[in-house]
């Protein structure tokens, strides 16, 4: 029986993979909905394991996904595709809000599982993952009794080979996923505020205040708030990169601003870095998988980051034998039409979107000259009225309604830099990552296929095919159930930031006009009064 | 303003139709040209029912030219009405400087049909002969003008430049509406020149806007749920960029009401000049007059009140005989009669332009205010519309989006 590839990183848990078969309920509360809620109810169900502890609305979707997560089960044949569980949705969860992810590791990434839990200073005895699920399958029960040994024997940083990923999700979850999301059932807020600026001898630079409000159970204090510098951001992402190979991470902002020569330090650069790190956390935060990675609890909560980037980069890992079948001529035999329809996709829209950006960008520049002509072009009505008599008022009334006409287009312009480009910016690098987290995909294909091939050969001799093979065919179906997941997700988020930023836009442009159209307006009794007195 | 017997009562005036042409030029040079043809129709209040069908004939630029020089020339008191540019001037870069460009000459045709009937209408010039027959005589009317001998008349225009800088006493209401037109002339050009950047910049920003049609047209072709909206909404960036030609080619028109009060500033100044050379003569004679009575007092109570060399030769040779002293005196005092009676002539002529060309100046006067208050409610009635336009293609895009 194959497991749910999200919960695949649950094959790190020594009672997982082969052994457990009902593994996969467990392991698929991590995605969903549910994911987002455990803390709540891992943490009330350490004592007392009773349904109580969770909220009602979660106790529904609960019960009646572990309903079906039985009959599903038993139908699903074996070595099905995987199809990205990705989390499940709260309708299909069994048990969602169980099981904190945090300390479920994907069978790729390079930290291990343990070093997560202690880390987090939660749950040490009695991992969340562990904590027995009452509205539960008994499968479910078997499988946290397991994880008691996990802890103990798998020695910190080391790789889990062990694990057996396996599919069990199906297409319904992942799109009711997306529902999820705008759910009420977030529980770890995060902002980005108050950068401040530190000049010391070496160097300057700017700190931002990270505060974090939770429920979760895996932090150990309802709030916290740190500093962080850009590069504590970038430490994470790469982090994150390394332990959730699998998933799409979204981007930071640019270290370095595109256009020329910027003052860092500016406050407008600052502002705008601001609020892409704060999108970036935020983000992160409502992913039902990163969102309990241990670095980016680390990151929240750690007073002194330094010793935890000082553990250095132990990225030893399948990631670099991969590479080594793509770079070695290996080429693909075919991408699942899936991947390879997402790929042309993402090529095209990465095309367009660099295409609507420029626009953007050529419309503020010709709005800004448009108003600096229009600056010119008001005061010369003012100049002309001072020479005449009768006609003094209507001109100084067209120079009146220029200068609010100027206004208007100033505020137009401010407001398009401040919620339009960022948005375009934001997406602009999620295309570049998620052309990334394709490559490494094709990688991980890649190496199955080469296995499978090696092992073809061998067939004749023995019967049978090795067990290596089978952990990166698993691998491979866990890394696209995690991409599809993570795709449906973003396209959704996509969806739903396009239709907001230019729906903004749309707004913005109405708001000016409008305003203009007032000031027109206003003035036309003024011509017509003086016309009539004559 | 009387208007009982202008002409406009009397026929309809119009130009109908330009023409490119290619002719020979006194040169015996190729040379290509645009003519207007002039339509008149007389309207006979008693039997409005059948109209006589129009007269019409071609007229090129320059002889429109030539009328208004001969206008400008035997009635210095009036404000003559300008002619359109002979070229594209405060042009933008959408809009050609070429003369022969379609959307010029048709500029240009109103311009010069304007013309007709603001002279038309005017209560002086519409009755002079010569514009009579350039409405109504194709052939001839050329020599007609130049028999007139308004040309010689027109040399005497060159003294101006000097009377500027001579007249001693100078009406001040005259002095007065000359740095007016000066002021009018610089803050029109000024306008017209910020208003063409600003339409080049406006222009941009619809055109650019443009280009969100065809990128979402393109985008919405791989996008499932995204797909119908963008597709629409790019529809409506194509509507909105292609309505700012629209917008232009009208605003274009506002700007044409403002370059005749450009031009019009002109001729406030010609008729200032007009009067300083008036005036300049009037100094003049008045000058000639006393010096004269001067050299006549003299000579009668033999002292001399100035030093002058005059009298210094005097002093030294001796006395002139008593009836040669008696023959200059009554030479001074027949001059001096008739530089009074000069004097005389030139006060009136100075007086009677005065008061005429100060009431073509209040007419004038009455006729600008009342254009440009015009000019400038069409111009925000044309805003209101861009804005309204501006409002409903983003209303229907944010329809389209908000489908997405």
């Amino acid at each position: 029986m194959r497991r749910d590839p999200w919960v695949s990183p649950a094959g790190l848990l020594p009672a997982g993979g082969e052994t457990v078969g009902g593994q996969e309920g467990a392991g698929r509360s991590v995605g969903g909905g549910g994911a987002r809620q455990p803390s709540v109810a891992a943490g009330a169900a350490q004592q007392l394991p009773s349904v109580s502890a969770q909220s009602p609305s979660l106790r529904r979707r609960n019960c009646s996904a572990a309903g079906q997560q039985e009959g599903r089960a038993s139908t699903r044949p074996q070595g099905a595709p995987a199809m990205a569980g990705s989390g499940g949705t709260p309708k299909s969860l069994p048990s969602s809000g169980q099981k904190g992810l945090h300390d479920i590791h994907h069978p790729l990434s390079s930290s291990s599982s343990t070093t997560s839990t202690s880390s987090w200073g939660v749950g040490a005895e009695e991992p969340p993952e562990g904590s027995p699920r009452p509205a539960t399958s008994p499968e479910l029960l078997l499988h946290s009794g397991g994880v008691g040994d996990k802890d103990l024997s798998l020695p910190n940083g080391t790789p889990v080979e062990t694990s057996s990923p396996a599919s069990s999700s199906s297409l319904l979850n992942r799109l009711q996923l997306d529902e999820d999301l705008d759910g009420e059932t977030r529980d770890l807020f995060v902002t980005v505020d108050d950068p401040k600026k530190h000049v010391c001898t070496m160097e300057t630079y700017i700190t931002y205040r990270v505060t974090t409000k939770t429920t979760r159970a895996e932090f150990n204090l309802p709030e916290y708030s740190v500093r962080r510098r850009y590069q504590d951001f970038d430490w994470l992402r790469i982090k994150l990169e390394e332990s959730q190979p699998t998933h799409l991470i979204p981007p930071l902002p640019e270290k370095f601003v595109v256009k020329g020569v910027v003052d860092r330090f500016s406050e407008e650069f600052v502002e705008t870095r601001r609020k892409a790190l704060d999108k970036f956390l935020k983000r992160i935060a409502d992913h039902p998988v990163l969102s309990f990675n241990e670095h980016f609890c680390v990151f929240l909560t750690a007073k002194d980051l330094s010793s935890y980037k000082k553990v250095g980069v132990a990225l030893l890992s399948k990631m670099g034998e991969s590479v080594k079948y793509v770079t070695g001529g290996y080429k693909l035999r075919s991408r699942p039409p899936e991947f390879a329809a997402l790929g042309e996709y993402l090529d095209t829209f990465a095309l367009k979107l660099g295409t609507i950006d420029r626009i953007a960008q050529r419309i503020i520049k010709e709005e800004v000259e448009y108003l600096v002509e229009l600056r010119e072009y008001g005061p010369v009505y003012s100049t002309w009225s001072g020479l005449e008599d009768e006609l003094a008022e209507p001109l100084e009334g067209v120079s009146a309604c220029i200068g609010n006409c100027s206004s208007a287009l100033e505020e137009l312009t401010e407001d398009m830099i401040e919620d339009s480009m960022p948005v375009l910016r934001e997406y602009v690098l999620y295309s570049e990552s998620m052309k990334n987290v394709l490559k490494k995909r094709d990688q991980v294909q890649a190496e199955y296929e080469a296995k499978l091939e090696a092992a073809a050969l061998k067939r004749e001799e023995r019967a049978g095919v090795p067990t290596d093979v089978e952990k990166c065919q698993d691998r491979v179906e866990c890394f696209n159930a995690d991409l599809k997941a993570d795709m449906e997700r973003w396209q959704n988020n996509k969806r739903q930031d396009f239709k907001q930023l230019l729906m903004g836009m749309a707004d913005k442009n109405i708001q000016y006009y409008e305003k203009c159209l007032t000031a027109w307006e206003s003035i036309i009794p003024l011509l017509q009064d003086k016309q009539d007195t004559k | 303003m009387t208007e009982d017997n202008c002409l406009l009562k009397k026929i309809e005036i119009s130009v109908s139709e330009a023409e490119k042409r290619t002719g020979r030029n006194a040169m015996n040079m190729q040379e290509t040209y645009t003519a207007y043809l002039v339509e008149t129709r007389s309207v006979d209040p008693l039997n409005e029912g059948q109209n006589s069908p129009p007269d019409s004939l071609w007229r090129r630029y320059s002889e429109f030219e030539l009328l208004r020089n001969y206008l400008l020339v035997n009635y210095p008191c009036i404000v003559v009405p300008p002619l359109p540019e002979k070229r594209a001037e405060f042009v933008w870069h959408k809009l050609s400087a070429d003369n022969m460009d379609p959307d010029f000459v048709e500029r240009r045709r109103i311009g010069l049909e304007n013309f007709l009937l603001r002279v038309a209408s005017h209560p002086i010039l519409c009755q002079d002969k010569i514009f009579y027959s350039f409405l109504t005589q194709e052939s001839g009317w050329k020599e007609a003008v130049n028999e007139t001998g308004f040309q010689i008349k027109a040399d005497s225009r060159l003294k101006a430049i000097n009377a500027t800088f001579r007249v001693k006493n100078p009406d001040k209401r005259f002095s007065e509406l000359k740095h007016y037109s000066d002021e009018l002339q610089s803050v029109i050009s000024h306008l017209l020149r910020v208003r063409a950047r600003v339409a080049d910049r406006l222009y941009g920003v619809y055109k650019v806007h443009g280009n969100y049609g065809r990128v979402f047209s393109e985008w919405s072709a791989i996008e499932k749920e995204m797909g119908d909206g963008l597709q629409s909404a790019g529809h409506h960036m194509d509507v909105y960029a292609a309505s700012i030609d629209d917008i232009l080619e009208e605003e274009e028109h506002y700007a044409d009401q403002l370059k005749e009060y450009l031009f019009y500033a002109e001729a406030l100044r010609s008729v200032c000049r007009k009067h300083e050379l008036i005036q300049y003569d009037l100094e003049m004679a008045a000058m000639d007059l006393v010096s004269k009575k001067q050299q006549c007092e003299e000579l009668t109570t033999g002292t001399v009140k100035t030093f002058s060399l005059k009298g210094m030769t005097s002093k030294l040779f001796g006395q002139e005989t008593p009836e040669q002293r008696e023959a200059k005196i009554k030479q001074l005092e027949e001059q001096i009669d008739e530089g009074e009676d000069q004097l005389k002539v030139k006060n009136t002529e100075n007086k009677e332009f005065v008061r005429n060309a100060w009431e073509d100046i209040e007419r004038f006067r009455e006729q600008k205010n009342h254009d440009l208050k015009e000019a400038l409610i069409s111009y925000a009635v044309m805003q209101i519309s861009m804005c309204k336009k501006g409002i409903q293609v983003w209303t229907n895009a944010k329809e389209c989006f908000s489908k997405m």
